[in-house]
């Protein structure tokens, strides 16, 4: 269970101080010094810990670099790269002109020639322009050249609903993508597993998309050594439980963690799994929870329209269909452009009110249960 | 050809002006009449910097070369006549195949073009690069991917080059660094400079002081009006990446005339593609695509200029495809006339009576090479023809290089780890 301070920080409530607005007055290379200190201090923020994933994998195998808009000097939009230029070059902390389509291509072509590039997009959203390179080159070229070529490479930046950040700044890329044969679908959500699966990521053969969340990066936890490496196929279980199994990833496990702070208190058991791998599907931790709960909950962050939970609802009713109580719910956000009010905003996706209702709804009301 | 001024230090100067141009570059006088035409007469402006390229060692002939020497030694002429037929009679052979329904899809030729192919390609180093469209196979063939194996893969048989994977438009050979073949036009011009970036990464950060491979991009008119290749202008003029981008205009995109579709430069009557060169702080170079030699020339300055670690060049061949776009293309909108005048300036004929003029190869010489070339042609097709097509467990085989990209099943296994996964499907559930 994670500290309220956090959970409350991540949930986007009004009261934290917006965390997106200090990241971006904060990032100047003055802040390396401070980040000495902190790394002493067992509790580092994510976006340090996406840092050290990306140094110590670069200190360990020389072919990895980084290429990016502003991922050099400016030191990343969200702090990743902070001072790496400094210690690695600026040909292995490239920063690029403002072309996706271009520099992701780039990246491809490095990966197949035995480089092992990370391309950060600024926001997830920009790499629609990259759409052409990610699916028809980064996804595919293993498979049409026979095996000839891999494609070793890491897409990753910040997507999600941030704080008004308007619609074309809050898109969640992950069920664009998710069609794309070739490619693993990986989206970090506590400190832990970010710095743990980047660095996985970073090692695999494969090309991974990994997902951030722009409202995440300030979250503090503790993350692992050098050589602690998460499974990029593994979903995580947060809470064991026994009533129903709620599905979820990245930003949306702390909206549920909170709504489970209320259930708890209701009298509900629910079960928490993260998926953290969006593409492909863990089913072995899918399928083991479902068993045993019989009640299926997906609370997503993307479009209801062919989003991961859209997917994985398919997939549970598919397979799993005999060991349903109830048909599979799915919370997901409404299929709008995400608006720059508040109100709006905080209408176009899941809160925490839903999560509980809709627990209550699959579950009965306690009373019930109990009876 | 270009005229070399009486010093150690070679500089060529690329005039931009277009009649200038034409005349260095010894194209025949009715062709420069018609150039004049179609550029407008526009005085040059001496007060312009004209791009130099430098070359890097004394010429091989002294300054007192003249046009009665021969530009090549035999030994490379013959190569050259070699890798052009092969071109040729590999490409129609495609289109008889096509016909008689061994191959289907889309089937882009390439005759008529060979001078570029092999005035570029056969350059280059076997750790060098290549990249390419759809218009690939006398790349391949070019780059040293053996006709068998082209073949084969055009059949759709799994000995194939891509195991019958990729087809007509995707042709890759890691033994031969063929980085594709690709169906997006633009979208391979990204790759070859992650391929030249490599290169160049090799070099400075991995420290390897042997690491100067050149990687060549080749496309054509269509593709210089696609965004990736001004992103690609400018990031490789930007980190001086060792790439060489060839343009292949061949004045039509199917049937969109590239007067059509390109604007030109102010104060020009027609479009030019090598004119965006300097734009982005690069040589461009304007050559007679359909002279393998002219080519080679261009093409040897701009290889040894990339391997110096003085970046990229742009070369805009002029050539012209005999075939249609495609196989399926009905080719109706290029008139007779062009497509005769073009023919007359067919590459290979033109090597080979230069070859004969400048005593290179006799004709029993030419009509052996001719014959070697038939033979490995006839080969390659029964080679494909009697090559094994690929069975359904070849399916899954090639998706993710790394199988636990299938992800985890119930029972807790990989998804490739159970009995009979690759004749199974990727489906998740």
């Amino acid at each position: 269970m994670l500290a309220s301070r956090n959970a409350r920080v991540a949930v986007g409530h009004r009261v934290a101080t917006a965390p997106v607005n200090r990241a971006l007055l904060a990032a100047r290379p003055g802040r390396c010094g401070l980040i000495a200190t902190k790394a002493q201090k067992k509790e580092i923020m994510m976006w340090e810990a996406l840092r050290e994933a990306i140094d110590e994998e670069m200190e360990r195998d020389p072919t990895v670099c980084v290429m990016g808009e502003d991922v050099g000097h400016y030191g990343g939009s969200y702090k990743c790269t902070l001072g790496l230029y400094k210690k690695y070059g600026d040909m292995r902390v490239l920063d690029t002109p403002i072309c996706e389509n271009g520099f992701t291509g780039m990246g491809v072509g490095a990966a197949m020639t035995g480089l092992r590039p990370i391309v950060e997009g600024m926001n997830m959203g920009f790499l629609l322009l990259a759409f052409n390179q990610i699916s028809n080159n980064c996804g595919m070229l293993h498979y049409t050249s026979g095996g000839q070529f891999k494609v070793p490479m890491v897409i990753r930046g910040p997507g999600g609903v941030g704080r008004q950040l308007g619609a074309e700044h809050s898109q969640r890329l992950e069920s664009y993508f998710q069609s794309i044969p070739g490619v693993q679908l990986v989206a970090c959500s506590t400190v832990r597993n970010a710095k743990a699966l980047l660095k996985a990521a970073i090692r695999s053969d494969n090309p991974v998309i990994f997902f951030e969340h722009v409202l995440l990066y300030n979250v503090k936890g503790e993350a692992g050594g050098a050589e602690e490496l998460a499974c990029l196929e593994r979903a995580e279980v947060v809470r064991e439980g026994t009533d129903v199994t709620i599905f979820t990833y990245s930003r949306m496990r702390y909206v549920v963690m909170q709504a489970v702070n209320d259930l708890v208190k209701k009298g509900y058991n629910p079960e928490v799994v993260d998926l953290i791998s969006l593409k492909p599907f863990d089913m072995e931790t899918i399928s083991k929870s479902i068993r045993k709960t019989r009640k299926a909950i997906i609370v997503e962050e993307c479009m209801k329209t062919g989003g991961i939970g859209a997917s994985l609802s398919a997939v549970i009713n598919e397979s799993l269909f005999n060991e349903l109580d109830h048909e599979v719910v799915r919370l997901s956000s409404q299929d709008v452009p995400t608006a720059y009010a508040y109100e709006l905003e905080a209408a176009t996706i899941v809160q925490a009110s839903q999560v509980v209702e809709a627990v209550e709804r699959v579950c009965g009301s306690r009373a019930m249960a109990l009876a | 050809y270009i005229s070399i001024p009486d010093s150690s230090a070679l500089v060529i100067r690329i005039p931009t002006d277009y009649c200038l141009l034409a005349s260095a570059l010894r194209v025949p006088a009715r062709m420069q009449v018609l150039l004049k035409q179609r550029s407008g007469i526009r005085p040059s402006q001496p007060g312009r910097r004209a791009v130099q390229v430098r070359a890097v060692a004394a010429p091989v002939k002294s300054a007192a070369a003249t046009a009665k020497t021969p530009l090549v030694t035999p030994e490379v002429a013959k190569d050259l006549y070699y890798d052009m037929v092969l071109g040729r009679e590999f490409e129609e052979m495609c289109a008889q195949m096509y016909y008689r329904g061994k191959m289907f899809g889309f089937v882009h030729l390439y005759s008529g073009q060979e001078a570029v192919s092999t005035g570029v390609i056969r350059l280059l180093r076997p750790d060098d690069y290549v990249v390419s469209t759809y218009r690939d196979h006398v790349h391949a063939l070019s780059k040293g991917v053996s006709a068998r194996e082209v073949m084969a893969e055009l059949f759709g048989k799994k000995t194939g080059c891509c195991r019958g994977q990729g087809g007509s438009m995707h042709m890759f050979s890691s033994k031969h660094n063929l980085l594709g073949g690709y169906a997006f036009i633009g979208e391979g011009i990204p790759v070859g400079l992650g391929a030249a970036f490599q290169s160049k990464y090799r070099r400075d950060v991995l420290g390897d002081e042997k690491a100067d491979s050149v990687t060549c991009s080749f496309f054509g008119d269509g593709t210089c009006n696609v965004g990736q290749f001004y992103e690609s202008l400018n990031m490789a003029a930007l980190y001086k990446l060792p790439h060489v981008f060839v343009v292949e205009n061949n004045l039509w995109a199917i049937g969109m005339s590239h007067l059509r579709a390109t604007s030109r430069t102010s104060g020009d009557v027609d479009p030019y593609i090598y004119k965006k060169g300097p734009a982005f702080g690069m040589p461009g170079v304007l050559v007679d695509g359909m002279d393998v030699l002219k080519v080679r020339q261009v093409a040897q300055e701009a290889i040894e200029r990339a391997r110096r670690g003085e970046g990229p060049t742009l070369i805009e061949a002029e050539t012209y495809r005999f075939r249609g776009h495609s196989l399926a293309d009905p080719d109706e909108l290029r008139s007779k006339e062009e497509k005769a005048r073009y023919q007359a300036r067919d590459p290979i004929p033109q090597l080979k009576a230069y070859m004969l003029e400048q005593g290179l190869a006799t004709e029993a010489d030419i009509k052996e090479i001719e014959a070697r070339v038939a033979e490995e042609v006839d080969d390659c097709v029964k080679f494909a023809d009697e090559s094994p097509k690929p069975e359904r467990g070849q399916l899954l085989e090639n998706v993710f290089a790394d199988p636990r990209g299938f992800g985890i099943a119930e029972d807790g296994r990989y998804r490739y780890q159970q009995p009979g996964f690759s004749s199974g499907t990727a489906v998740v559930s």
